[in-house]
């Protein structure tokens, strides 16, 4: 079963990834990569995909002519998608326990960051009898 | 294999696939290597067979290709370890494959049982057991598995490539298990077949309602199964209740692909011959006395193929066979499906009573299949509020895009109705 692991941060706190000192920024920059590494090595990994910042994020809109309408940007957010994982896991506790994973990504001072991830089930086939 | 190949060609590879890798094994007893090297030589097989016709012995064709990938491979090793000084005594594998590989036919056809009970090793996740068998018993390559679970194919790589790995570790020898274990790895081989086929039939991940590419393999490897093991009642039962689901797949879907329930199939659509094969053989199998999980499942869609009209199944057998299921298994979704039967004999109120007990099973929890067969009984008890309520609820919690559609579709029909 396929799920998709959302990394939410808030728009300030301690995901301001451009003020950290280089040496931290480097360990989670490596964090993410390994741990990239580890889901596709297992079989596990579907998709992974970092999010540019919402700085420059829009909102369309299908205007009554049907063109595009752009609104944004909308930097002052509070939370913003930062990336997400799609993995293909043999059990819904699988995913939560790889998502508490990816949420230790390490921060400020290699301190766990615990951001929140939200995970969700790709639609699929039901269980089976 | 590419869907252009011809499909003679194909069903030749696949037909031959297991027997030339077990083959392959039994001679160099390596499984990872040679399941990579018949591997390869099936994909040079699909690229030269249908430009330069199927050689006149195709199994020796491919013993000889995949043994020159292997000596290849023997030999690079060896490069690598000449300092070592230990490869002087190795025979070259071309040389110890050469030997009349076309002269074990019996041989040949106990090596694919040996492959099927290897590839559903229980040391295995089913995702990776499913993976393993479909390529090394079913011939399929690496992309086509990955394009199947739609996954890259990178990470469907990795899987088999972790799956070889485990079974390597775990020291399973190439043989077949002694019988008392095989009666136990039966049971993985046969559910692993099923998840395979579930995973064509049912609503796969997706927009597209089934994958008769997988559902096929499924049954392919099952007859093949059971060709091996005629007189076992759960291969044949399994083989039944394929072969019975599958008789209905052109039924079970509309136009744009939505599903339709089977009260309301066209049961012309039915494929009659499928369903004859079926049901001989689920009866066959009942009056041997076998009665095992399959074959009471495959008695009772056999029970439903033979109604002519909906109206006409025979529910107060169905809901005897549910009885028989109940004692075999304690599985919540078989309660849920006798409390289905029951309404059918005695009126929804009656269903609507054994659903209760199944509202604190926490195995059920949440699950959609409960919701959308309480709005089923209670639309037919008369109570479209509550039905469109559960349908509603029902359709929030699958996790499948036909079936959310079909629930909703469900739910506005009475909302309409009303107004």
């Amino acid at each position: 079963m396929k799920y998709m692991m959302m990394m939410n941060t808030p728009s300030r706190g301690p995901y301001q990834v451009a003020s950290w000192p280089r040496k931290d920024l480097e360990a989670h920059i490596q964090f993410m990569k390994d741990f990239a590494k580890k889901l596709s090595a297992a079989g596990e990994l579907v998709a992974a995909e970092g999010l540019a910042g919402p700085d420059q994020a829009k909102l369309i809109r299908a205007g009554s002519d049907g063109r595009p309408v752009t609104d944004g940007v909308f930097p002052e957010s509070k939370e913003f998608l930062a990336g997400y994982w799609i993995v293909d896991v043999e059990s819904p506790e699988r995913a939560y326990q790889l998502a508490a994973e990816a949420s230790a990504a390490p921060g400020p001072g290699g301190k766990p960051l615990n951001l929140a991830i939200e995970v969700r089930q790709v639609m699929s086939g039901p269980p089976e009898v | 294999m590419p869907t252009s190949l011809a499909p003679h060609i194909e069903h030749l590879l696949r037909e031959l696939a297991p027997r030339v890798l077990g083959l392959v094994v039994r001679r160099f007893h390596d499984f990872a290597a040679s399941e990579d090297a018949v591997q390869e030589a099936l994909i040079a097989a699909t690229a030269q067979w249908p430009r330069d016709g199927v050689p006149e012995e195709p199994r020796a064709w491919l013993i000889q290709v995949a043994a020159r990938r292997l000596t290849d491979q023997v030999r690079a090793e060896a490069a690598r370890r000449r300092r070592e000084a230990l490869v002087v005594s190795l025979v070259p594998p071309e040389e110890q494959l050469a030997l009349a590989p076309d002269s074990d036919e019996s041989a040949g056809r106990d090596d694919t049982l040996v492959l099927l009970f290897l590839c559903c090793h229980p040391a295995l996740t089913s995702a990776s057991a499913i993976a393993l068998t479909l390529r090394a018993v079913g011939g399929l390559t690496t992309a086509e598995i990955a394009k199947a679970f739609l996954v890259p194919e990178a990470t469907m790589a990795q899987r088999i490539s972790r799956a070889k790995q485990t079974i390597k570790a775990s020291g399973v020898p190439f043989q077949l298990p002694t019988v008392e274990e095989r009666a136990q790895r039966l049971g993985n081989v046969l559910h692993v077949l099923y998840l395979i086929f579930s995973e064509g039939y049912t609503t796969s991940s997706g927009p597209e309602l089934h994958r008769t590419d997988l559902s096929g393999e499924a049954l392919r490897l099952t007859r093949m199964l059971r060709a091996l093991l005629p007189e076992d009642g759960e291969v044949a039962g399994l083989l039944a209740l394929m072969l019975l689901t599958d008789a209905r797949r052109e039924a079970r879907t509309g136009p744009v692909g939505e599903l339709i329930p089977l009260d309301e199939q066209d049961r012309s659509r039915w494929d009659a011959q499928a369903i004859a094969e079926g049901v001989a053989l689920v009866t066959e199998t009942l009056s041997k006395g076998s009665i095992g999980v399959y074959p009471v499942q495959a008695a009772i869609a056999a029970v439903h193929d033979e109604a002519p009209r909906a109206e006409d199944t025979d529910w107060p057998q169905i809901l005897a066979l549910y009885g028989v299921l109940m004692q075999l298994s304690d599985n919540p979704m078989v309660t849920l499906n006798h409390a289905v039967a029951t309404a059918m004999v005695h009126g929804p109120e009656a269903g609507l009573e054994l659903l209760k007990a199944l509202d604190g099973d926490a195995r059920l929890a949440g699950h959609h299949r409960l919701d959308a067969v309480r709005a089923h009984l209670l639309e037919r008890a008369g109570d479209p509020e509550g039905a469109i309520q559960h349908y509603t609820k029902a359709a929030g919690r699958t996790t499948s895009i036909p079936e959310r559609n079909y629930l909703l579709t469900q739910a506005a029909r009475l909302s309409d109705a009303r107004k």
